[in-house]
C-alpha cells in the first residue's frame, strides 16, 4: 500500500468517525468540535488531491472563523436535552424521509456526472479557452479560470454574499429607545478630549495675604464639564 | 554533507524521509523553545530596565538562569483539573494553544532555502494555521466551567475574528506586490528593484511602499497574539487572567510558551514580509541568516516596548480600531495597491 493511500483512509475514517459524532454528541459543544475536526480531515483529503488552496481556504474559512463564531454562539445556550428528545419519535418518520430523498439525489449526481466515466484528474478539467499566461501552482490556474471563464457567476455569488451581509448587518442594527436610549460615549468624541475640555487649571497663591475685611471666597475652581 | 546523510540513509531504509523530517523539525523547535524561555527573561529585564528597575538577577550570572528556575518550578508543580470541568476538553485547551503556534514554523524560510516544508501556498498556511490559534483560548475558557475563563473566551473570539480581517488584507497587498504565496519568493522579490540594484536594498523592502500595511499588520499582530495593550482576554485586573485562571503548572506554562512562541513568529513574519527576511539591508554586507533574527530581535523588543509603555485598551475600544479604523484602512489600501501595479507608475515591474 502507498503512503497516500495510508493517510487517505486515515483522514477519511476520521472524517466519518467525526461526522457521525456530530449528530450523535450528546453535548452540542463536542459536537461543533466534532464538525471541526471533520473539516479538518475533510480538508486533508483535498490537500492530497493537490488542491492546497481549497484545502487551506476550508480550514482558514470554517474553522478559523465560521466555527468559532458558531462554537460563540452554542456556548451560550442553555440547552434542555428532555425537551429535545420529546418528539424523537414523532418527528423521526419526516426525518427519515427527508435523509433518504437527500441521498437519492446525491447518489443521481454523482452516478450522473461520473458513472462509467473514469474520475477526471484535477488538473485537466480545467479547461480555459483564453491562455494569457502560463501558471504553475494551483492558485493561478484557480484565478484565472475565476476570472475569465467563470467571472459572470464568480461576481453574482459575490453580490449573494454581499446581500447576505447588508441583511445580517441591518437585522442587527437598532437604535434603543426610552429609558434605555443610547447612553454610549462615542469613542470618537472621547479619544479627540484635550485636558483644556475637562480641567480648567487656576493659577493662585498659595497663601492668601491677611486683610482687614473678611475675604470673600477667591479663586474660581471651575469644575469641568463631565 | 551528502557524505554523513549517505549512511545514515541506507540504515534507515524506507523510513529515512520519516526520520529526516522528524530531524529538521526538532533542529527547528527546540532552538525556538530556548528563544521562547529567554524570550521571558529579555522581557522582565527590558521591562525592568523601562520601569527603573533591576529585573531578575538572583539564579545565576545576571540572572540568565532565572527561565530555566521557572521551567523547573512549573513543571513540578501540580496540574488541577477544577471538579466542574469538563475534564477531557479542559486536557485539550493548552495543546491546542500550542500546537498552531509551533505547526506554523513549518513554511517560515529561516535562509535561502533554510526551510522545513517550501509549499506555495506558504502565506495561507501560516494564516490558516495561526487563525485555529483561537481554539485553544476558547476550550480552555469553556472547559474550565469558571465565569472569568468564559468571559477572556468570548473576548478572544471577538477580538481575533475581528483583527484577522485586517491581517488578512495587509498579506493580500503583500502577496499583490510579490506575485506569490511562497514566503521565500515573496524575500527575494524584496532583493529587487530601483534602490536595490544602488546597494540600499533596505529601501527596496516592502515597508516603504506598503508603509500603511506595515504598520497594521504589526499592531493586527500585537491584538492576534493577546499582547498589551490588547490583552483584555487575560485583562489580569478585570477578569483575573481570563482562560488562564484554573490552570496551574505545565498546562498553564503551556499556554505561556504560545503566547511567547506566537510572538516570535509574528516578529519573524513582520520581518520576512516587510523587511526583507534573510537580505542584507546594504549592498556591501552578505545576506543571512543573521539579518533575520537581528530583525525579528528587533521586533521583539518593540513588542515588550509597547506593553511597557501603553495601558489596557477599553474593551470597546479594541473593536472600534479594528473594525472602524484596520478595516477601512485596510480595504481602500489593497485597491490603491492593485491600481498602482497597474498603472504605468508600478515599481513592482
Amino acid at each position: 500500500m502507498e503512503f497516500s493511500t495510508f493517510v487517505f483512509y486515515f483522514f477519511a475514517a476520521v472524517l466519518i468517525f467525526a461526522g457521525l459524532r456530530v449528530i450523535t454528541a450528546r453535548n452540542p459543544v463536542h459536537a461543533v468540535l466534532f464538525l471541526v475536526l471533520a473539516f479538518f480531515s475533510a480538508s486533508g483529503i483535498w490537500i492530497l488531491l493537490s488542491a492546497e488552496f481549497l484545502a487551506i481556504t476550508l480550514v482558514m474559512v470554517y474553522v478559523g472563523a465560521v466555527m468559532v463564531l458558531f462554537l460563540f454562539v452554542v456556548m451560550m445556550l442553555d440547552i434542555d436535552f428532555a425537551r429535545l428528545r420529546e418528539g424523537f419519535w414523532k418527528y423521526l418518520p419526516i426525518g427519515v424521509a427527508v435523509g433518504v430523498l437527500l441521498t437519492i439525489e446525491m447518489g443521481l449526481v454523482l452516478v450522473g456526472a461520473f458513472g462509467g466515466k473514469e474520475m477526471p484528474a484535477a488538473a485537466a478539467t480545467i479547461t480555459s479557452q483564453s491562455k494569457p499566461f502560463e501558471c504553475t501552482s494551483n492558485i493561478c490556474e484557480l484565478g484565472r479560470v475565476l476570472y475569465t471563464d467563470y467571472a459572470y457567476p464568480f461576481e453574482l455569488a459575490a453580490l449573494v454574499l454581499l446581500v447576505a451581509m447588508v441583511a445580517a448587518v441591518s437585522l442587527t442594527l437598532r437604535r434603543r429607545s426610552g429609558a434605555y436610549a443610547d447612553k454610549r460615549i462615542p469613542p470618537e468624541a472621547q479619544v479627540v478630549v484635550r485636558h483644556e475640555d475637562r480641567m480648567i487649571l487656576v493659577k493662585m497663591a498659595s497663601e492668601k495675604e491677611m486683610s482687614e475685611e473678611p475675604a470673600a471666597p477667591t479663586g474660581t475652581r471651575s469644575g469641568g464639564t463631565q | 554533507m551528502d557524505a554523513i546523510l549517505q549512511p545514515l540513509e541506507t540504515f534507515f531504509g524506507s523510513a529515512w524521509p520519516a526520520v529526516w523530517a522528524l530531524v529538521k523539525i526538532i533542529v527547528v523547535v527546540a532552538p525556538l523553545m530556548g528563544c521562547v524561555a529567554y524570550l521571558t527573561y529579555f522581557e522582565r529585564k527590558v521591562i525592568g530596565a523601562i520601569q527603573l528597575r533591576v529585573g531578575p538577577n538572583r539564579v545565576g550570572p545576571l540572572g540568565l538562569l532565572q527561565p530555566i528556575a521557572d521551567a523547573v518550578k512549573l513543571l513540578f508543580k501540580e496540574v488541577i483539573i477544577p471538579s466542574g470541568a469538563n475534564k477531557g476538553l479542559f486536557v485539550i485547551g493548552p495543546i491546542l494553544a500550542i500546537a498552531p503556534s509551533l505547526a506554523a514554523w513549518a513554511v517560515i524560510p529561516l535562509g535561502d532555502g533554510l526551510v522545513v516544508a517550501n509549499i506555495n501556498a506558504g502565506l495561507l498556511f501560516v494564516l490558516a494555521v495561526t487563525s485555529i490559534e483561537v481554539y485553544g483560548v476558547i476550550i480552555a475558557g469553556w472547559a474550565s466551567n469558571s465565569k472569568y475563563a468564559f468571559l477572556g473566551a468570548m473576548r478572544a473570539t471577538a477580538q481575533m475574528v475581528s483583527y484577522e480581517v485586517s491581517l488578512g488584507f495587509a498579506l493580500i497587498c503583500v502577496l499583490l506586490v510579490s506575485k506569490s504565496l511562497n514566503l521565500t519568493d515573496i524575500v527575494t522579490q524584496q532583493g529587487q528593484g530601483m534602490f536595490a540594484e544602488r546597494g540600499v536594498g533596505f529601501l527596496s523592502w516592502n515597508w516603504l511602499p506598503l508603509l500603511p500595511m506595515f504598520v497594521v499588520y504589526f499592531v493586527s499582530g500585537l491584538a492576534e497574539t493577546n499582547r498589551a495593550p490588547f490583552d483584555v482576554v487575560e485583562g489580569e485586573s478585570e477578569i483575573v487572567a481570563g482562560h488562564m485562571v484554573e490552570y496551574s503548572g505545565m498546562a498553564f506554562a503551556l499556554f505561556f510558551l504560545a503566547e511567547y512562541a506566537n510572538m516570535i513568529l509574528v516578529s519573524t513574519m513582520t520581518s520576512i514580509l516587510f523587511l526583507g527576511g534573510w537580505l542584507s539591508p546594504v549592498g556591501f554586507l552578505p545576506d543571512g541568516f543573521h539579518w533575520l533574527a537581528l530583525k525579528t530581535a528587533f521586533f521583539l523588543f518593540v513588542f515588550l516596548w509597547v506593553r511597557a509603555t501603553f495601558p489596557r485598551f477599553r474593551y470597546d475600544h479594541v473593536m472600534r480600531l479594528g473594525w472602524k479604523v484596520f478595516v477601512p484602512i485596510t480595504l481602500v489600501w489593497v485597491v490603491v495597491v492593485a491600481v498602482w501595479m497597474m498603472s504605468p507608475l508600478s515599481i513592482w515591474k
